[in-house]
């Protein structure tokens, strides 16, 4: 057994730490403020190759691996939430699926640019009757000759703004037993009756871009199909084990920027005669912060290692990101109390990160259906 | 132009010093590129990009500057070497001696080292490079440029600047202000551990141990105390000057 991070790893995890704290950090409040995109900082981490960094190199990734775009969304996500779920959901919905799925001639026209930092990719599987259960989808994918027309919508796609095309899934028929059949399609965002109704004001996360998708009657060649007519529901299913590695990354970041605002503020916070520190009630609650977040980590690295090892991760994966996003809860809901009405108000990042919490335990999967992942796993 | 950069690994600059045994506590610190010679290497990564030439990254240290050496190369440069023999840990003179043998068997343009190194702060093993290798140098540089043979840097003096001009081979000084030092990019990461790092020993470059040996005795290391409150003398004038004398005397000690 080897705990050790490897000098390539350690060192990717070094560089974003850095840049993260240089060019993302200082943003982070103005972007949940006004809701802004900062596109400039994907400009910046595309130069650096952090776009595609765990895509091949034959596609203009830099073919690192899970474990260190694991610690790089962890770092980017410390830095600024926004930033990490866009960023995580470029890398692990946007660019995923066409590297596990895509044949060459896709990879070239659509990963490349992504993994170069040209676009960002974008990934449409939820839509008002399908959340959990995307067995509701209700988006059609019609096929004629050599064509495919998909009519329908789809809720809370993130990136699509910034995206040159969106992985939409859709209905492309019926099995014998009258089971939906669900594709998945490459849809350039430009094509005829694509339209982006709207972004939405959010809770948390406000820097990331969330929007509302309408298809109508968009035509599709042949080629933008991933994958099999059948496969898009298989391919979705491992599209969010990986995604999930992310989102329990990016849980873990945010945790620990709360942790650290936490001991920080409690170090210098004096009342009743001695720093917040020195009292019991608080050092228990810190305790139980750096407990929590040292296990979800390990959670998350080990099945972003289990990905790498070509092993299977699902059950890992659900572990971890369920793990993560309800530590990451509960770490800046303390956070915020351990500041008290400092907390409370928007002079300090705390507010900010318990808002942005509360997404982890929604996003790729709620908690309640991790623990249906995990139920299954284990054999219910 | 082919350029070659000292570069020294040092504590990183919010470390919290610890003394155990008289002695600085190196367990647990964050070691960093000393922040002086990483303008060196961003000037020596520009030069590069600019002339086509290569850069070699030359230090003195134990195993662990390995890091410091793959996060250069991984920034760009091409090359490194180590001189991770213990014999070459010594002082400001011994450095210099290490690096000059080092260096002098290679073919440069430029030679590009930071300032001063920000744990013992000397300012003085790069410029005592130059004297031994017998080139020119100009210290503290703002700004680098070339025509043909001939470098005009500009250098920070106290709050002016000085151009200055010399002939090709010399020897620079980065000052913060030189450059913005970039990131090392993925791809350069990954590359970094391909790249050719070459370890050699105090023996392996032609020197003799006791020839080298530092100069320099260290008699006491310690923190220096916590700053106490000031204090505002009153009064007027000659009042207050007889009281300055008397603290300098009586309390701090220092006449
Ligand atoms: C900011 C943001 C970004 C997003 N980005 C994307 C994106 O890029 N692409 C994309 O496709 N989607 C995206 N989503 C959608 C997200 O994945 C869904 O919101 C999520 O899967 C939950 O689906 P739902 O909102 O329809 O909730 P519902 O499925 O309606 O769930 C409501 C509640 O019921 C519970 N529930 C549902 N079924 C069960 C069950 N069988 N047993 C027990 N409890 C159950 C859920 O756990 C939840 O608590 C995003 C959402 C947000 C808010
Ligand atoms: C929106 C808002 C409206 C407000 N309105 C008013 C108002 O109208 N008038 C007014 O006077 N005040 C008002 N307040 C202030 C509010 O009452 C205080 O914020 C609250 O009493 C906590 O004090 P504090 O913020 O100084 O936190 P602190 O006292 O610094 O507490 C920080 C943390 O340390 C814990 N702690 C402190 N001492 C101990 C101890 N001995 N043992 C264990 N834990 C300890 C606290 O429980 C808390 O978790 C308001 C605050 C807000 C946010």
């Amino acid at each position: 057994m080897d705990f050790d991070l490897s000098n390539e790893q350690s060192m990717i995890r070094d560089m974003v730490r850095e840049f993260a704290t240089a060019e993302i950090e200082p943003l982070a409040q103005e972007v949940d403020r006004t809701g802004r995109f900062p596109i400039e900082t994907f400009r910046k981490m595309g130069k650096l190759g952090l776009l595609g960094l765990p895509i091949d190199e034959a596609y203009g990734g830099a073919g690192a691996d899970t474990v260190s775009y694991a610690l790089a969304v962890e770092e980017i996500g410390r830095a600024c939430g926004s930033t990490g779920l866009s960023y995580a959901a470029h890398v692990s919905l946007g660019c995923g699926p066409l590297q596990a799925f895509g044949t060459v001639e896709q990879k070239e026209t659509y990963l490349v640019p992504l993994a170069r930092g040209e676009a960002l990719g974008s990934f449409g599987l939820t839509e008002p009757s399908a959340g959990s259960d995307a067995g509701g989808t209700q988006t059609r994918a019609k096929r004629v000759d050599d064509a495919y027309f998909i009519t329908g919508s789809k809720c809370y796609i993130t990136n699509a703004s910034y995206a040159k095309c969106v992985i939409v899934t859709a209905v492309t028929g019926e099995d014998s037993r009258g089971k939906k059949q669900i594709g998945a399609f490459i849809v350039p965002t430009d094509s005829d009756g694509f339209a982006i109704l709207r972004t939405y004001e959010k809770m948390g996360l406000r820097g990331s871009d969330t929007t509302e998708l309408a298809f109508d009657e968009v035509r599709i060649p042949l080629g933008n199909r991933l994958g099999s007519e059948t496969e898009g529901f298989k391919q979705f299913l491992k599209t969010l084990d990986g995604g999930r590695i992310s989102i329990g990354a990016l849980s873990v970041g945010i945790a620990r920027a709360a942790y650290e605002a936490a001991l920080r503020y409690a170090k210098e916070r004096v009342q009743f005669g001695h720093s917040l520190s020195k009292m019991q009630a608080i050092q228990f609650k810190l305790a139980d912060m750096a407990m929590h977040l040292e296990l979800a980590r390990t959670a998350v690295l080990r099945a972003a290692w289990l990905k790498d090892q070509g092993r299977s991760f699902s059950k890992e994966a659900a572990m971890a990101k369920l793990f993560a996003s309800e530590t990451c809860v509960r770490t800046c809901d303390q956070a915020v109390q351990i500041h008290g009405g400092a907390g409370y108000v928007s002079d300090f990042p705390v507010e900010r990160y318990f808002r942005d919490a509360k997404l982890m335990e929604i996003g790729e999967g709620t908690s309640e259906i991790q623990r249906l992942v995990i139920a299954r796993q284990i054999g219910c | 132009m082919n350029v070659i950069v000292c570069m020294k690994q040092t504590f990183d600059t919010e470390a919290k010093i610890t003394l155990t045994d008289g002695k600085i506590n190196e367990e647990g610190v964050q070691w960093i590129i000393n922040p002086y010679d990483e303008y060196a290497i961003e000037e020596a990564l520009k030069i590069k990009e600019a002339t086509e030439g290569t850069v070699t990254v030359v230090t003195i240290g134990p195993a662990r500057v390995e890091e410091a050496v793959r996060t250069a190369l991984a920034m760009g440069a091409d090359d490194a070497v180590i001189v991770d023999d213990p014999a070459a840990f010594g002082d400001e003179f011994t450095a210099a001696e290490v690096l000059a043998a080092v260096i002098r068997t290679r073919t440069y343009d430029v030679i590009l080292a930071g300032n001063q190194a920000v744990d013992d702060g000397s300012s003085q093993v790069a410029v005592r490079l130059a004297q031994l290798l017998d080139v020119p140098h100009v210290s503290t540089i703002t700004k680098l440029t070339f025509d043909g043979a001939v470098a005009v840097a500009e250098r920070d003096a106290e709050g002016d600047t000085e151009v200055v001009e010399v002939k090709l081979p010399a020897l620079f000084t980065a000052q913060q202000g030189l450059n913005e030092p970039r990131y090392p990019s993925l791809l350069g990461i990954r590359k970094a551990s391909k790249k050719p790092v070459e370890h050699v020993t105090v023996a392996g470059i032609g020197l003799a141990e006791n020839a080298i040996a530092k100069r320099v005795a260290v008699t006491e290391t310690f923190i220096p105390a916590q700053k106490g409150a000031g204090r505002i003398l009153t009064g007027d004038t000659p009042e207050r000057v007889r009281e300055l004398v008397r603290e300098l005397r009586q309390t701090s000690k220092v006449i």
